[in-house]
């Protein structure tokens, strides 16, 4: 049994991806465990594909998601879930926008936050846990409608 | 100000954090960028200089927002050269750059070492296997032993910060520059620091000067005892590394013994827990009787490394006797599956991985209707670094060769000298605007001393940014790192004093008709032509404005 959780977040530059892999990691930060989260900088702001991975555990090493054990696929882009499968394990799960009602969201911009709200119901962090993660990694005018996105993502 | 909502510029926003951060709590989760900064202003670090290159760049963006001095320098060998005047001064310094930025620098690098320096200077190499924005994969570790630079190499962010006061330490005892190398995934991962547990070095001096012309002025009656000097200096690095807590001895079992530095050792621990492994810290000048001890305690000793078989090599040549990998694992990065391969000796095609979404020039980037245009008359196009090198994916593939900064002169200029004239007489030099602050005005030169018959056109993208590292001002901008106003270098200006007569300066986005008009003038006469294609970045404009806006409310 592995001891590590692997999170893959995948989407298209500029949609949040970052954001997104950021308050996953300090939500697992602040619950006390080892946190690398990894990703390649660079060309994704000319609008290429991008993935971050954010691994938690009691030690982590590598800061890279091997292929075949993330436990996660977030897709911001649902496109960019054939370009990763290869990083997901045998039960690893997929998250991504057709599993909630998306076109619910205020803002398409939210759509990352709403995808972790779906992710927040497989992990064992508290919702309030993410919803304090969302006000630090946010700017304040934008914590409102982001909250309201994870809610719609975890499922009330 | 800025939209973290959007992921847009991964640099600045992350620096604003980590300021914030560090007052909430002793445990942060910061990119080894960030580490490094943390450390410089820790350690009273009295400049940062630099020039933009990913990975490096967010290293002095960090810096300048936890309040330290930071500065873009116009090149990678300005900015060291820059550090080490501060350097002399008695004060510490740390200059950043990416690898290939290093190539630059290596000419102030090589006699750095010979000199005495009495205030620290640390020298960032921020290599990238793998080259996820690079155009090549060279390994910065060859750059220390050929210097004769004292080497660290950090893993994770905990040791960038460490190490970086170390790099500190070492430079001011032994008055000697020092590298820091790090690599795409240490500075750009982010892993936890606790900055409370780490031991303090000494405060630094004041400045002062103090006059010691044998040690610093570089005439070879000087510089053959200071090289002599300098190599009794790394003998005493390499005694002072067989004991140093740098390097590490991870217990395991005596079946096999891994020594590993930077990157590489994370993917060892996850891929071989049960293996005993001597990671290294300063991996140059090695300490060979640690690395011949440890080797003899296991079965079979094997060195894991990313990039070029350095320690391998070295170790080999040591006489201590190890297995490295095969050539296939020195192209691109390692990960926890390759170094698993690498153990096993499995040299079967690795599977690859299906491409993701290239990236593009921006649809309303101001600059395509130039590479339109270049395209419509059949130009070849000698191009640069920089975003618009993209311009050589489809639909425009208007890029006929990319090699360095400021390549695109002197190549362009190659190709009219050598080429049949009805060739010659299409060949255009392409270039942004910070590369040829960069190094675009020394080709210009070059240019003007040794015109091709056929003439030459040199067209400069000029965007008002550094786009491709993350919207960085440059010297012909007119604002600094932090965007506040200083002097503004004029591209046109430049190429005028250097003896351009045909200098334009238009608006290639708001009649593209009329660019392409002046382009093909200027192609048709043999003259020397410097079209300045001035247009901002869409994606920087509106940061510009803000920038602007505060500067006039400063003045």
């Amino acid at each position: 049994m592995r001891s590590v959780t692997n999170i893959v977040i995948a989407g298209l530059g500029g949609q949040g991806v970052l954001t997104a892999s950021d308050i996953v990691a300090d939500v697992a930060l602040q619950a006390g465990f080892d946190v690398k989260k990894s990703e390649l900088h660079g060309m994704s702001q000319r609008g290429g594909s991008i993935a971050s991975d954010v691994r938690f555990g009691r030690e982590v090493f590598s800061p890279m998601v091997p292929a075949g054990e993330a436990d996660f696929l977030v897709a911001v882009e649902p496109n960019q879930v054939s370009v990763n499968a290869a990083i997901l394990s045998p039960s690893g799960i997929v998250i991504e926008p057709s599993q909630f009602p998306a076109d619910k969201l205020h803002s398409k911009k939210s759509l990352n936050v709403a995808l972790l709200g779906a992710l927040s119901r497989h992990l064992e962090f508290s919702e309030e846990a993410w919803t304090a993660a969302i006000k630090r990694r946010l700017p304040e005018k934008l914590v409102e409608v982001n909250l309201e996105a994870f809610a719609l993502g975890r499922g009330h | 100000m800025k939209d973290s909502h959007s992921a847009a510029p991964a640099s600045g926003t992350d620096a604003t954090s980590l300021t914030s951060g560090a007052q909430q709590s002793s445990v942060e989760l910061v990119s080894g960028n960030e580490a490094v900064a943390l450390a410089a202003f820790d350690a009273g670090v009295s400049l940062g200089t630099g020039y933009p290159g990913t990975p490096s760049t967010e290293i002095l963006e960090a810096f300048d927002a936890l309040g330290g001095r930071a500065q873009w320098a116009p090149n990678e060998k300005v900015a060291l050269e820059v550090a080490l005047g501060v350097s002399l001064a008695g004060a510490r310094s740390i200059a950043t750059m990416k690898h290939v930025g290093l190539n630059v620098a290596a000419d102030p690098l090589f006699t750095a070492a010979y000199l005495d320096l009495p205030g620290a200077i640390v020298v960032v190499s921020a290599d990238e296997p793998g080259m996820s924005s690079s155009q090549n994969e060279q390994d910065n570790r060859r750059y220390a032993v050929a210097a004769g630079v004292a080497m660290l190499e950090p893993s994770d962010s905990q040791e960038a910060y460490e190490f970086t006061l170390r790099a500190i330490e070492i430079a001011e005892r032994w008055r000697k520059p020092v590298m820091l190398r790090m690599t795409t995934r240490v500075c750009h991962a982010k892993t936890v620091l606790r900055r409370g547990k780490v031991p303090s070095i000494p405060s630094p001096r004041p400045a002062d000067f103090k006059r010691n012309i044998p040690a610093r002025v570089m005439v070879p009656a000087y510089a053959r005892p200071a090289h002599k000097r300098l190599r009794a200096a790394l003998a005493q690095i390499a005694e002072w590394n067989e004991t140093a807590d740098v390097n590490r001895i991870v217990d395991g079992s005596p079946a096999m013994g891994i020594v590993t530095s930077g990157i590489s050792y994370q993917h060892v621990r996850e891929a071989a827990p049960e293996a005993s492994v001597l990671k290294l810290g300063m991996t140059y000048p090695l300490p060979f009787g640690l690395i011949r001890r440890f080797a003899s305690t296991v079965e079979r000793a094997l060195v894991i490394e990313e990039g070029d078989p350095y320690l391998a090599e070295a170790l080999r040549a040591a006489g201590i006797p190890v297995q490295g990998k095969a050539e296939m694992f020195r192209l691109g990065e390692l990960n926890v599956s390759r170094v698993r391969r690498i153990l096993a000796g499995d040299v079967s095609p690795e599977p690859e991985l299906p491409p993701g979404k290239p990236p593009t020039l921006c649809p309303g980037c101001g600059h395509r209707s130039v590479f339109s245009s270049l395209r419509n008359l059949n130009c070849i196009v000698s191009g640069d670094i920089g975003c618009y090198t993209l311009a050589v994916l489809p639909p425009f593939e208007a890029v006929d060769s990319c090699v360095c900064m400021g390549a695109s002169i002197g190549v362009g200029l190659g190709l009219r000298h050598a080429l049949p004239p009805e060739q010659a007489k299409r060949v255009v030099s392409v270039i942004g605007d910070s590369t040829f602050i960069h190094s675009g005005i020394t080709g210009i030169v070059e240019m003007v001393y040794n015109p091709p018959s056929t003439g030459h056109v040199v067209v400069v993208l000029d965007n008002g940014t550094t786009a491709m590292t993350g919207f960085q001002e440059h010297p012909a901008t007119g604002r600094k790192l932090d965007h506040s106003a200083t002097a503004k270098a004029s591209i046109e200006d430049l190429v005028r004093a250097a003896g351009v007569r045909n200098v334009h300066v238009i608006d290639p986005t708001r009649d593209p008709a009329a660019f392409e008009r002046l382009l093909k003038e200027c192609l048709d006469k043999p003259g020397l032509t410097v079209i300045v294609a001035r247009r901002e970045c869409l994606l920087a404009a509106r940061n510009i404005r803000e920038y602007e806006r505060m500067n006039a409310q400063c003045n």
